[in-house]
């Protein structure tokens, strides 16, 4: 195992910041960390950088607890904190100089580990990190925090205010680090991400809601959910809403994903309801339940 | 010991790309030493005074003479009477009143005694006073002239001889005070906002998990500064030795030992200060507040302390400008050496490495 | 210009020296609809939002909103639209009810109309028990669906939105939409500009800016036809890599 968490929990003052968190992160996992802002997973990081100590649990990273054995810790993790904290008035090379010196360490030694990321950076290493774009901002920070050869990255919502393209080039770059067996524990608040790890916690108020392989959460789902469109989206909402067999109703893009309480449910029954409340063009279709449809089932 | 070169290259980045607060840095001791030296100053030049004589004889003539042809006064007006004195006053131009009683130069023959009336408005008490001593003066060495002449001798004349800074330069003793200043604000302030900025950026989370040890951090923090605040301190002794043309009557080195000295003491007040405060912000404020104001007010530097109340004179002993204050004067106008100043010297060490003590007790390891 | 189109905007540019940050984009928002306005950082979409919003001039072209134009109504303009960004909102110093009362009274609202108002407000939100609560004791959800409401206080002819649900949880930001939608269906015009494509499946159109051009304009249904793929992340990848 390279992070053991156990019963962990955190309070600040009177506000429970986390409560009984548990999971295990195998070696070489890409492992998710799925929730909103506030819903604890900063504080979480933070406990297992060593950075703040819990109120009661205990947690293990790549072997060392992280209360007694944290200089360990420190030797051995990369962290990459929410806000990519990088020096604003150093270039991209002296940022990275910085970093590796004080690990010990230097650009050319582990330049290999680095080199897919730093190259789309590297012709702009003369400028200072306070004038970069977030992608850009987002992959020296991955340089700067991979520069030691962590055994265990942490990444704290890296893709927070990054634009698609970048996201994704971000995702590919994790992928490639977990091939090079680095354990990674990525968070976000982005649902669609979480398809694209090995493993995933849901997290919200402090709470674990679930925790398993992407494609096992959405199997857990036990209703079939059906996409509703109609020709106006705030009257067929309202309709649904008012329909009193429903289990849930929520605006999914240009869909309502509505579940129904009943096992035997005909959805051409709905279409003549939804009808009989002047509704037009109303398509009623079977889809698959998403890990954000999961999320919501889980914190209802 | 690459990290920590490493480290301390990194905080000269910082301190070089930041124009505006290196302008600061060095634009700012200049400014006061200059404002300090050319614009407040307790020396009187041609100062307006109007004399009231009800007796209008020989002898007042040539007091008043001697008097308007100091450069330290011009007689502005004559008055008639006592009423007119208050309504002079008040329309802000005269600063003192020369009232010679009647009969002056018949009583100072019958009597050997004759009297002036020195009036000075004293909203400005210090104007008021220095006035006041000055006028004396001229009356004393005017009086000593006159009993060589008559040759009464028995008078004893109280004279008052400024030791140290014989021309009463307020230059002089500005400068040691402008100094203590200064290296507080670079050495404290300075450290405590550089500190409490990567506690903002978030980079300080990174620092903590890193093998970097605490005490690299710190030393690496403070060490730009020791540098730069040398570079200030030497700055104002050049300008105050070629522009003030201030003697530096002790050692030299003394002096920059005791200013290195002073300089880590405040230095490991900044440390102190960022290990309680989270934003940039708040370090700014209370290196102000706690720091600024108690040097320029409790240090001795403008207010004398033996003329405080008993508490302010009590608080005035942890404040560490009052000892730098003393011993920076001794050096510079005194000349003395270190068996005058050893205690103070104690003392500032003494401080030091509490500071550094507590510092590194607070200085934390995790974020709370 | 016809009453429907609350937004007209033709080949409006924006010049920074040499530097085209808008260049010469045309487009038309009906009243009443839900306009996603989505672009990668950078791209152009603040400052042609801060041209259509009446505090950047732009350099040529014609932009007409809520019925006035950008080059010489500025002033009007801002008196018939509605404002809410992510990053400030309301002051989180003041409690629920000074926050409305102070956007209120900007707006020139009555004292009468305000309370009225602000009463309204807090029943709908369901925000009775924290309405003398200061504001940043709330949970983010509850801000963001707050300075909505806020936004609309002055029942603005069209509401712009800065990333409006960024890192919500996923509940709170589909009651959010919820609201989005009513307003609109009570025929206030919702500008959205973002970079989450997950927030641009839920507008009536959206337009896509690549380096200061709108590239592709449409319903989000359509773009998905048009780039052949499944959703608006994908069409916003294959624009973005040309």
């Amino acid at each position: 195992m390279s992070i053991t968490v156990s019963n962990i929990s955190k309070s600040y003052k009177s506000v429970k910041a986390l409560e009984n968190i548990y999971f295990n992160v195998k070696e070489g996992e890409l492992f998710g960390l799925i929730g909103p802002d506030g819903a604890g997973k900063t504080t979480l990081f933070r406990i297992l950088t060593t950075l703040l100590i819990a109120n009661e649990g205990s947690a293990t990273v790549a072997g060392f607890d992280v209360v007694s054995d944290y200089k360990k810790i420190r030797n051995n993790v990369g962290y990459m904190p929410g806000k990519f904290s990088l020096y604003q008035d150093l270039t991209i090379e002296e940022n990275l100089n910085f970093f590796a010196t004080i690990f010990g360490t230097t650009i050319k030694e582990n330049y290999e580990l680095i080199k897919d990321i730093y190259v789309q950076i590297e012709p702009f290493k003369d400028r200072r990190a306070g004038k970069l774009s977030g992608g850009m901002k987002q992959k020296l920070a991955l340089c700067c925090a991979l520069i030691h050869k962590p055994k265990v990255l942490f990444l704290d919502e890296p893709t927070t205010g990054v634009d698609p393209v970048s996201r994704k080039e971000f995702w590919d770059m994790l992928k490639r680090l977990q091939q090079k067996g680095i354990t990674i524990l990525v968070s976000t608040p982005y649902m669609d991400e979480a398809a694209l790890c090995d493993r995933v916690a849901l997290i919200q108020d402090g709470k674990i809601l679930q925790v398993d392989a992407p494609n096992a959460i959405v199997k857990h789902y036990s209703k079939q959910i059906y996409n509703i469109s109609a020709h106006n989206m705030y009257l067929l909402i309202n309709a649904l809403k008012s329909y009193k067999y429903n289990h849930s109703v929520y605006p999914f893009g240009e869909f309502v994903h509505y579940t129904d309480q009943r096992a035997d449910f005909n959805p051409e029954n709905l279409k003549v309801y939804l009808e009989s409340k002047k509704l037009s063009q109303i398509v009623i279709k079977n889809t698959e339940p998403t890990i954000e449809d999961t999320f919501m089932e889980l914190a209802k | 010991m690459k990290r920590f070169i490493g480290f301390i290259k990194k905080e000269f980045y910082h301190i070089f790309r930041d124009r505006r607060s290196l302008f600061i840095l060095f634009g700012m001791p200049i400014a006061q030493i200059m404002l300090f030296g050319f614009a407040i100053t307790n020396e009187i030049n041609n100062v307006d005074i109007a004399v009231l004589d009800h007796s209008k004889d020989a002898t007042t003539e040539e007091i008043i003479n001697k008097i308007s042809a100091s450069k330290y006064f011009s007689i502005n007006q004559f008055i008639e009477k006592e009423s007119d004195i208050d309504a002079i006053f008040k329309k802000g131009k005269v600063k003192a009143v020369l009232n010679f009683e009647k009969d002056f130069s018949k009583n100072l023959i019958k009597d050997h005694n004759a009297t002036i009336q020195i009036v000075t408005d004293a909203t400005d008490p210090n104007t008021a006073n220095t006035i006041s001593n000055y006028v004396n003066a001229i009356l004393i060495q005017y009086q000593s002239v006159l009993n060589k002449d008559i040759n009464i001798t028995y008078q004893v004349v109280p004279e008052t001889r400024m030791v140290y800074n014989p021309e009463l330069k307020s230059v002089y003793m500005f400068v040691p005070g402008v100094m203590t200043i200064i290296l507080m604000l670079v050495s404290a302030m300075m450290t405590s906002i550089s500190i409490t900025r990567e506690k903002e950026l978030g980079t300080m989370e990174i620092l903590l998990v890193s093998p970097i040890k605490p005490i690299q951090v710190i030393v690496g923090k403070v060490f730009p500064y020791i540098f730069l605040s040398i570079i200030n301190a030497i700055v104002i002794v050049i300008l105050s030795i070629y522009i003030f043309k201030m003697p530096i009557q002790g050692s030299l080195i003394l002096l920059a030992l005791e200013s290195v000295l002073f300089i880590i003491t405040a230095l490991a007040l900044g440390i102190l200060i960022s290990t309680i405060s989270e934003t940039q912000q708040t370090a700014m404020m209370i290196s102000l507040m706690g720091l600024m104001l108690p040097v320029i007010l409790l240090s001795g530097f403008i207010f004398p302390i033996s003329s405080m109340p008993l508490p302010l004179q009590l608080i005035s002993n942890i404040i560490p400008a009052k000892w730098f204050n003393i011993i920076i004067k001794g050096i510079m106008l005194k000349g003395v050496g270190i068996q005058f100043l050893w205690k103070e010297t104690l003392i500032l060490i003494g401080m030091s490495v509490f500071f550094i003590a507590l510092s590194v007790k607070k200085y934390k390891i995790r974020l709370e | 210009m016809s009453d429907n189109k609350v937004i007209q905007v033709e080949k409006l540019t924006k010049m920074f020296g040499n530097f085209t940050a808008v260049n010469a984009i045309s487009f038309e928002v009906e009243k009443g609809e839900i306009f996603g306005f989505l672009g990668a950082n950078g791209a152009g979409k603040t400052t042609a939002m801060k041209m259509l919003i009446g505090i950047s001039n732009p350099t040529s072209g014609k932009a007409n909103v809520a019925g006035f134009d950008v080059f010489t109504r500025a002033e009007d303009i801002k008196k018939n639209i509605g404002y809410m960004s992510q990053k400030f909102a309301l002051y989180d110093d003041l409690t629920v009810k000074e926050n409305i009362t102070f956007f209120g009274g900007i707006y020139g609202l009555s004292r009468t109309k305000i309370k009225e108002k602000s009463a309204v407000l807090v029943e709908e939100l369901g925000l009775e028990a924290v309405a003398n609560k200061l504001v940043g004791a709330l949970p983010l959800g509850w801000k963001q669906k707050l300075s909505f409401s806020v936004a609309l206080l002055h029942n603005p002819k069209i509401v712009f939105l800065d990333e409006p649900t960024g890192g919500v949880d996923p509940i709170t930001r589909r009651q959010f939409w919820e609201m989005i939608y009513k307003a609109a269906n009570h025929g206030t015009t919702v500008f959205v500009t973002t970079h989450y494509m997950d927030e641009a499946e839920y507008c009536d159109r959206v337009s896509i800016m690549v380096n200061g051009k709108i590239e592709a304009l449409g319903t989000p249904r359509k773009l998905k036809e048009q780039f052949k793929v499944d959703n608006m992340n994908d069409v916003f990848l294959k624009l973005a890599r040309g």
